[in-house]
């Protein structure tokens, strides 16, 4: 038996969070908020030169053979450190849906790129119904001569402004079964009729509304088979929200550690505050629900990387656990913080509003423990 | 027991309503359709909006109402307290300006200040001329304020007072301050025996104040430098070194009534009219069970928060001490407040991240902005871990761990 992270993992982590916290300072994640690109084109550099954007391909497209586990170990120092930026959209969004259902020749074209950091990706999947069902994909797309017309709006497009590409999910057939019909398509991002509009966000990060008018694709970009493309939307969607978990759950673990070092240092009524019981409990509460997190996180990352039965299970576990946990431990690690914890200045409320982003991203806690609940025919 | 009013009672509750019924038509209707589309806080325009309508109750005799007639007020009864504060929470309408002056600064003048200092300060706090902030907390005394350490050391006719406060609210607009400062050095004393209560000129030299910025991006408060200022010994409130206990009495003119209660019944009904405009999968999130469990709870809850107010009110109209009742009661309105926003976010799903002057903003990001305001309602005027240790100690008698 072994449920723990290896040696290389280890290693992995560990330089990992050495180079965040050199390279991504809470002054750049701030900057990031105001910037207009909302990433650093040189950090990006660094982070493909140290292979970060290959780390779950296979070593043929130029990654380094690595899986989704080790993928989700780096996601979580990423998460640690609120790294800006495009890299869940253009790995897991796009690079691993490509990976998954494309064709060699696509995958020839589009992965080295990526992964060498010249090629940067997003998905637009959600529209404004807000739904993450099939039935929620009314973007259409129609043939036309060889090729294909899309027509649609999509929302929470993320850093869709600073994408070269993005795959679309759009609707090329009717039919009364609902995820019969769906198509992935892979769009330039300069290609007429596409615009793009950056949302206000409480994070700062770059979602952005994308409309598609009359937006041609040629055949050879459709990624998987025309009319099934749910199937691997579904998968794209699986992955995602592990990687939202793993990224929770780094960001919860900073605000434990974080927490947990304030306590001992603030002084009220002659002694550290973590010496009064309130306080040790509330903490003992946040360490409970981390380790939870970190325990079905590495689970549902290691379903995904052997693609095990219980795989779906696992990903919606993880997903409404780690949501769960992470704002919890935002919340309380403002409230432990006090009156410090509550500005602006305080690092806390960047990892208490993304808490709240990350935790309706790719489904809630709510939409997932309703899944677990079919899974589980109750 | 009794829930109706007196016919006086009853009389006064149709002065206030036919009040507000002439004057909630001149409101602006930014104010009126509370959709997040008004002025900032601290905007110029909010400013001269609260000004206008502080007038406008000043005028009616509305503000002040608790204080003595002999100084202004109406010498309005603890009912007729809770009834204005009810109908005003009822009507959502404004209330006046001036801080802290009407609720903190003017009843602790009138409770412990000479008869100069009421002539001076108490007209001016009334008609809003004159603003209030609160200097008592610092950096290293927050939930601890006996361990402030400013200090106010005696020159002559004057104290020269240094230090520096934190959370002074709106301390950049206020003309004054109530200050607590240190004037008693001795080590051996308890720290809270050595503190004085001051009126402090915002506008005196040596006084530099600093936005301070929530987490909602704001400046509500201010962080305020105290260096070399002089206060006349004719702006200390009280005896010297008798400060602490002044303060206390004013902290309990935070009297528990119903009011902020009736303020969460407005909430649930901004709630219910989120869950219907909501849809997940084309269907409307107000016919999700969990949805209309979660709303119903929540209507409970303030309901028993409403009523727990009242029974509180009740000891106090019988001249009893306080029980547990007022102790539970901010704390249970404080956290159920946060937890109602938190479900305004999800029950906006995916849109809960777009903030106000965003494309798509689920009624004008207001949500947003009240959600993470609310964050910081288990910290100011009191922590939980606070108000659950002073319920576990002073009002059920556990022992102190020492």
């Amino acid at each position: 038996m072994n449920f723990e992270l290896d040696e290389e993992q280890i290693m992995l982590k560990t330089s990992a969070r050495d180079f965040l916290e050199k390279e991504c300072p809470k002054t750049l994640v701030r900057e990031m908020m105001e910037n207009k690109q909302g990433y650093s084109p040189e950090l990006w550099k660094k982070m493909a030169g140290l292979g970060w954007l290959g780390i779950s391909f296979p070593e043929e497209y130029g990654g380094s053979g690595f899986t989704f586990l080790d993928l989700a170990v780096l996601l979580e120092e990423c998460g640690r450190a609120l790294l800006p930026g495009p890299f869940m959209p253009t790995v897991v969004l796009a690079g691993r849906t490509i990976l998954a259902a494309g064709t060699e020749e696509q995958k020839k074209r589009l992965l080295p790129e990526m992964i060498d950091g010249t090629l940067i990706m997003t998905l637009a999947c959600m529209e404004e119904n807000g739904s993450l069902e099939a039935a929620g994909i009314k973007a259409k797309a129609e043939k036309s001569g060889s090729g294909w017309v899309i027509n649609g709006t999509k929302l929470f497009v993320p850093d869709a402004h600073v994408s070269d590409c993005l795959l679309c999910v759009a609707r090329t057939s009717d039919s009364p079964d609902k995820e019969k019909g769906i198509t992935v398509f892979l769009v330039d991002a300069k290609s007429k009729g596409i615009s793009t509009d950056v949302l206000e966000t409480m994070t700062g990060e770059k979602l952005c509304k994308v409309d598609f008018e009359g937006v041609t694709v040629p055949a050879d970009n459709i990624i998987g088979t025309v009319d099934e493309g749910w199937p691997v939307v579904q998968k794209m969607m699986g992955e995602a929200a592990v990687a939202e978990a793993a990224w929770m759950t780094g960001s919860a673990r900073w605000v434990l550690d974080t927490t947990i070092d304030y306590a001992k240092e603030r002084i009220a009524f002659g002694r550290p505050i973590g010496s009064f019981q309130a306080i040790q409990h509330k903490l003992a509460n946040m360490a409970l629900e981390v380790e939870g997190a970190t325990a079905i996180m590495y689970y549902a990352a290691w379903t995904i990387a052997e693609d095990t039965p219980e795989k779906e299970l696992a990903v919606s576990m993880a997903k409404s656990w780690c949501g769960d946990t992470c704002r919890n431990a935002a919340f309380n690690g403002v409230q432990i913080h006090g009156g410090i914890g509550f500005t602006w200045d305080h690092d806390m409320h960047l990892y208490f509003k993304r808490a709240k982003s990350s935790e309706v991203s790719f489904g809630d806690g709510d939409y997932h423990r309703e899944n677990i609940a079919r899974l589980l025919n109750i | 027991m009794d829930f109706s009013l007196s016919p006086e009672e009853l009389a006064f509750k149709k002065e206030v309503n036919d009040w507000l019924d002439e004057h909630m038509k001149e409101l602006p209707d930014w104010w009126v359709k509370n959709d997040g589309s008004g002025p900032e806080p601290e905007s110029e325009e909010n400013q001269r909006f609260s000004m206008e309508w502080h007038k406008k109750l000043y005028d009616a005799g509305f503000i002040g109402i608790a204080w003595p007639k002999e100084y202004g007020g109406r010498g309005a009864t603890i009912m007729e307290q809770v009834i204005f504060n009810e109908e005003m929470a009822k009507r959502h309408a404004p209330t006046g300006a001036g801080g802290l002056g009407v609720g903190w600064a003017g009843p602790t003048i009138i409770a412990a200040g000479t008869e100069e200092q009421k002539k001076r300060f108490l007209p001016k706090i009334l008609s809003g001329e004159e603003s209030w902030c609160q200097a008592f907390s610092e950096p290293g005394a927050g939930s601890d304020m006996a361990n402030i350490q400013t200090k106010a050391v005696e020159d002559g006719d004057y104290y020269v007072v240094n230090g520096q406060k934190v959370w002074t609210t709106g301390g950049m607009r206020a003309d004054w301050a109530i200050l607590l400062a240190r004037t008693d050095f001795n080590p051996d004393i308890p720290k809270h025996r050595g503190i004085s209560y001051f009126l402090l000129d915002m506008h005196a030299p040596g006084v530099t104040v600093r936005p301070l910025r929530e987490m909602h991006g704001e400046a509500l408060f201010g962080e305020t430098f105290l260096d070399d200022v002089r206060i006349h010994k004719s702006l200390m409130v009280g005896e010297k070194n008798k400060g602490w206990y002044i303060s206390m009495g004013t902290l309990e003119f935070e009297r528990s009534n119903s009011s902020t209660a009736i303020g969460l019944l407005n909430t649930v009904d901004n709630l219910i009219a989120l869950a219907k405009t909501m849809k997940r999968n084309e269907e409307a999130l107000s016919n999700d069970p969990m949805v209309r469990q979660q709303i119903a709870q929540f209507y409970i809850e303030v309901n028993v928060a409403k009523y727990i107010g009242l029974r509180a009110l009740t000891r106090q109209l019988r001249g009893m001490t306080p029980g547990p009742e007022s102790a539970v009661g901010s704390l249970l309105i404080m956290e159920l407040g946060q937890r109602m926003q938190n479900f305004a976010m999800t029950l906006q799903g995916p849109y809960s991240r777009l903030m106000k002057g965003s494309k798509y903003a689920v009624e004008n990001g207001r949500w947003q902005r009240s959600f993470l305001s609310s964050r910081g309602d288990t910290i100011m005027t009191g922590t939980s871990e606070i108000k659950r240790n002073i319920i576990a100690q002073r009002t059920l008698g556990l022992p102190r761990w020492v």
